[in-house]
């Protein structure tokens, strides 16, 4: 087998950043960890990571403006940690430079006795979800989180959910009941207890009232509820309350294969289709050292951009919806389903092929497939045109949405917020111009931007990027390259099959990634796309084996409800749908 | 029995037609908007599913009558009932054609506004009674929109009332049967009407009561069942009146050349409904305080202004 020796040296900035935190930090960083993605990453200890952390944010050169990420990871029956100190479960900052264009890990080593440290809520605000999501999932505290509350899992759940030692087959534990006291005390976890959240139940003039927004409301898309505080009918605070969607993604990652979590993954952002499988496969094949041929590359960036245009279509009718605009819904599930047909015929599913592979895709080009993608081209412009004039140039719709919900570029940082919601703000950054991964860089096409940052700028910018989607995929039908559509590494999964009964080792190679599953060298890797709706990553650890040891699926849903609140006080009920269905969000992609 | 104005036969009718009409319009319109929406709508019960709505009446008065635990009974079951009376009561001052029709008063204007301010009890017990947050917040929006809403409704044909020279509806149909129909001299006041007729019956763009993307059902989302029904055809009920209103006060009501004068309200009527659902299918809601601030401050001003405008042409002809 070939060796996966990809360790590319630190980009220049992180030189500098690295060479200052060592100079300022000394003695106190325990160790420097090489990952095969090039993310600098630091360990430090518990009582160090805020000073670290409050350097990098502030004093660094670049500034690392944006936390894009906590999460741990149980580390108790990893066997490769060659040069990592000792630790039985480790926090894991990344945090993200727009200014620098780069990355930094950061983590932290705690042993099972003591699951402390401090809250970095007071450097960034979005930390308050992710760190409620890591005391949920792991049982590590955060001193001075303001509501250390489980975020995903109910309020009644026993246990951490992603820790090793947890069931994760219904199979391993009882067989599930539910009695009548145990009904009720589920349902008497799920009120709104409003001093917990520190709200108040009346002011000086008015009595407030609380309002449970879902889990089952028509404009929440999914199952989502908000807690709202309301005085007559202005918003005077509000609570998410999320979960409901949440089906342990993470934990499957862990006991499936390499190869047969991909499926899985479409249904992170049931919307995105093969576009979840992007990161998912490219993490892997960062891991394994396989480059995949040309081919690949665009038959990949079509079907992603396919997705992009129909998860945009989704959006942009729903919005429409939303505020109360009836049809353009129906209109545009017409082009939904045409580019729905051609993904079928090409990939034999609709909404989730899972036909990306490791090191390749499912098949090659069904024969004929340009005729159908050329004819969407000629087609969709032109209803684009008119949808622009029924829906954006609107007037009732302008007045609904321009002006509320808005947020600038400084407070997209502080939340997390990415995709399209980030470019709203008059912020030009796409992660397929900034970092192009499967050959994004070859296309050429336009990052469009909006400079309100309010609820119809949003709404623009996609509309805009699907125009562009279309630009790249016309690209790609005209320049397809010819070639194979699987890498001929080892690694692909499943292998190619042509030489598998000339030579016993490829049938030997061949035999054992089919039933065993492809083993990926021990390493970690980040890697992120411009997914959808935002940033999507995957986190991935292997320990040398059949599965990983750990995923963590960083979705940008998940950042931009959190922002919610923030963005809609003030604002009245019919506002904060309108704003609720500009963030374009799926409960799945929150949930994971 | 004869069929002439106030006769049995003229009541039972006029009665029978108004409700078979109304629900009629549930399929109509479910047909229209898909039309519009590149759909097909309701076509497999029936030919073109015209019994849609016979089905959808069997499910709805075989649904269990529920009336919520926490809700006030005796007013949660009147509500609906009231916005069915207060409507058909106001079509007893139609004129639909010479001879038919239920009464001839002489304030059928004034009537008509009486029973739309009735309506808005309806709609107000509805959402109070049923003790829930949505249905409060419904009701609240309503009671605002409504009652401003008919301010303007009563000014904006006050025009018309003038030219005529009568509160009679079938006067002001007979002082229209030289062809000049009231919607030239008075096209403000059409506009006006019409933008208030439907704040009036609450459908979209202006069912803000209702809006359902954001308070679900807003007045009525406890209701099921037959109540429910109730509330449901009070508002195509509403449409029709509406749609005859229009047709009475501004388009000449059954008169035109060659065909029967009641078949000329029908199609007169019948376009108008039509447009009310096109509105439905084309316009996105606004919020309720723009509607508010756009009534108050535009429609309020321009009707006021249209009849004194009106007045002044009159006294300085006569």
């Amino acid at each position: 087998m070939q060796s996966a020796a990809i360790t590319p040296s630190p980009q220049p900035v992180h030189a500098d950043v690295l060479a200052h935190l060592r100079a300022e930090f000394g003695p106190r960083i325990l160790a420097e960890q090489l990952t095969c993605d090039g993310i600098p990453t630091l360990w430090v200890d518990r009582h160090d990571v805020k000073a670290l952390l409050l350097e990098l944010h502030e004093d660094c050169r670049p500034s690392f403006e944006m936390l894009f990420d906590i999460t741990a990871i149980d580390e108790r029956l990893r066997v490769h940690r060659d040069g990592q100190p000792p630790s039985e479960f480790t926090v894991v900052y990344h945090l993200m430079s727009f200014a620098g264009n780069c990355d930094f890990r950061v983590k932290v080593p705690l042993q099972d006795k003591d699951l402390t440290l401090p809250s970095v809520i007071d450097i960034w605000p979005n930390a308050n979800w992710y760190e409620r999501e890591t005391w949920d999932m792991f049982g590590i505290r955060f001193e001075g989180h303001p509501n250390l509350y489980r975020i995903v899992l109910p309020p009644t759940w026993k246990g951490h959910a992603l820790r090793k030692e947890h069931p994760a087959r219904a199979t391993e534990m009882e067989p599930y009941s539910l009695s009548d006291e145990q009904e009720a005390y589920e349902q008497d976890a799920l009120k709104f207890k409003p001093e917990e959240w520190g709200m108040k139940r009346e002011s000086e003039n008015s009595e407030f009232m609380f309002l449970n927004l879902g889990p089952n409301h028509p404009s929440v898309h999914g199952a989502f509820r908000i807690a709202l505080q309301l005085d007559g009918e202005i918003l005077v605070d509000a609570v998410p309350d999320i979960g409901y969607h949440h089906r342990g993604a993470e934990k499957m990652g862990e006991r499936q294969s390499w190869h047969t979590f991909i499926p899985y993954t479409d249904r992170i952002d049931y919307l995105g289709g093969v576009m979840n499988n992007l990161p998912y496969v490219l993490a892997v094949e960062k891991m394994a050292g396989i480059e995949v041929p040309e081919r690949v590359k665009v038959i990949r960036v079509m079907l992603c951009e396919m997705f992009r245009i129909c998860s945009h279509l989704l959006f942009y009718g729903t919005f429409a919806q939303d505020v109360g605009q009836l049809s353009p819904i129906f209109y545009m599930f017409v082009e939904r389903e045409r580019v729905f047909n051609i993904i079928e015929s090409i990939c034999g599913a609709r909404m989730h092929p899972g036909w990306f592979r490791i090191g390749g895709v499912a098949q090659d080009l069904p024969e004929g497939w340009d005729k159908r993608v050329r004819e969407l081209l000629d087609f969709m412009p032109a209803r684009l045109a008119e949808y622009d004039s029924m829906v954006m140039n609107n007037g009732i719709l302008k007045r609904r949405t321009q002006g509320v919900g808005v947020y600038d570029t400084a407070e997209a940082f502080d939340w997390g917020v990415t995709g399209a919601g980030l470019r709203a703000t008059g912020f030009e950054w796409d992660y397929r111009k900034q970092r192009p991964y499967s050959g994004y860089e070859n296309f050429e096409f336009d990052v469009p931007i909006a400079v309100n940052g309010d609820c119809y700028d949003r709404c623009a910018v996609r509309v805009e990027e699907m125009r562009q989607s279309l630009r790249i995929i016309k690209q790609c039908v005209d320049n397809m390259p010819a070639g194979n559509y699987k890498s001929d590494h080892p690694l692909t999964t499943p292998p190619r099959k042509e030489k598998s009964l000339q030579d016993i080792e490829t049938l030997i190679n061949h035999f054992l990634s089919v039933s065993w599953g492809p083993v990926i060298p021990p390493n970690e890797v980040t890697v992120a796309i411009e997914a959808t709706k935002g940033l999507n990553s995957y986190y991935l650890v292997s320990d040398g084996s059949t599965n990983s040891y750990r995923t963590r699926i960083r979705t940008p849903s998940f950042a931009h409800l959190q922002m919610i609140p923030e963005i809609s006080r003030g604002f009245m009920v019919a506002d904060l749908i309108a704003i609720i269905a500009s963030i374009d969000f799926v409960m799945a992609d929150v949930d994971r | 029995m004869q069929f002439e104005v106030g006769s049995a036969l003229s009541i039972g009718s006029i009665l029978l037609t108004v409700i078979v009409v109304a629900a009629m319009l549930i399929w109509v319109e479910r047909r229209l908007l898909s039309l519009w929406q590149e759909r097909l709508g309701p076509n497999r019960v029936g030919p073109f599913g015209l019994l849609q709505v016979v089905a959808d009446m069997i499910k709805i008065f075989t649904k269990e009558d529920w009336v919520p635990p926490f809700a006030d009974k005796l007013s949660f079951v009147l509500a609906p009932t009231v916005i069915m009376i207060v409507i058909l009561l106001s079509f007893s001052v139609v004129p639909f054609a010479p001879g038919v029709g239920v009464i001839d008063s002489n304030i059928g204007v004034l009537f008509v506004l009486a029973m739309a301010s009735l309506g808005a009890y309806s709609v107000m017990l509805g959402g109070l009674s049923s003790d829930n947050k949505y249905a409060l917040l419904g009701s609240l929006r309503a009671a605002a929109q409504m009652v401003s809403y008919e301010v303007f409704m009563g000014i904006s044909i006050l025009g018309v009332v003038a030219l005529a020279g009568s509160f009679n509806l079938r006067e002001i149909v007979l002082a229209q049967a030289d062809g000049s129909w009231f919607v030239i001299p008075q096209f403000i006041g059409f506009v006006i009407f019409l933008i208030a007729g439907v704040a009036e019956s609450h459908r979209l763009p202006f069912d803000i009561p209702e809006a359902e993307q954001e308070i679900v059902a807003g007045y009525h989302t406890e209701y099921s069942g037959m109540k429910f029904g109730m509330f449901f055809v009070g508002e195509y009920l509403g449409l029709v009146l509406i749609s005859s209103l229009i047709t009475v006060l501004f388009f000449g009501g059954w008169m035109g050349p060659f065909l029967p004068p009641i078949v000329w309200f029908a199609i007169k009527a019948s376009m108008f409904i039509a447009f009310f659902i096109l509105l439905r299918a084309a316009i996105p809601r606004p919020r309720y305080d723009q509607l508010m601030t756009y009534g108050w401050l535009v429609l309020l001003p321009l009707s006021l202004v249209n009849l004194m405008v009106t007045g002044a042409i009159i006294l300085s002809t006569q």
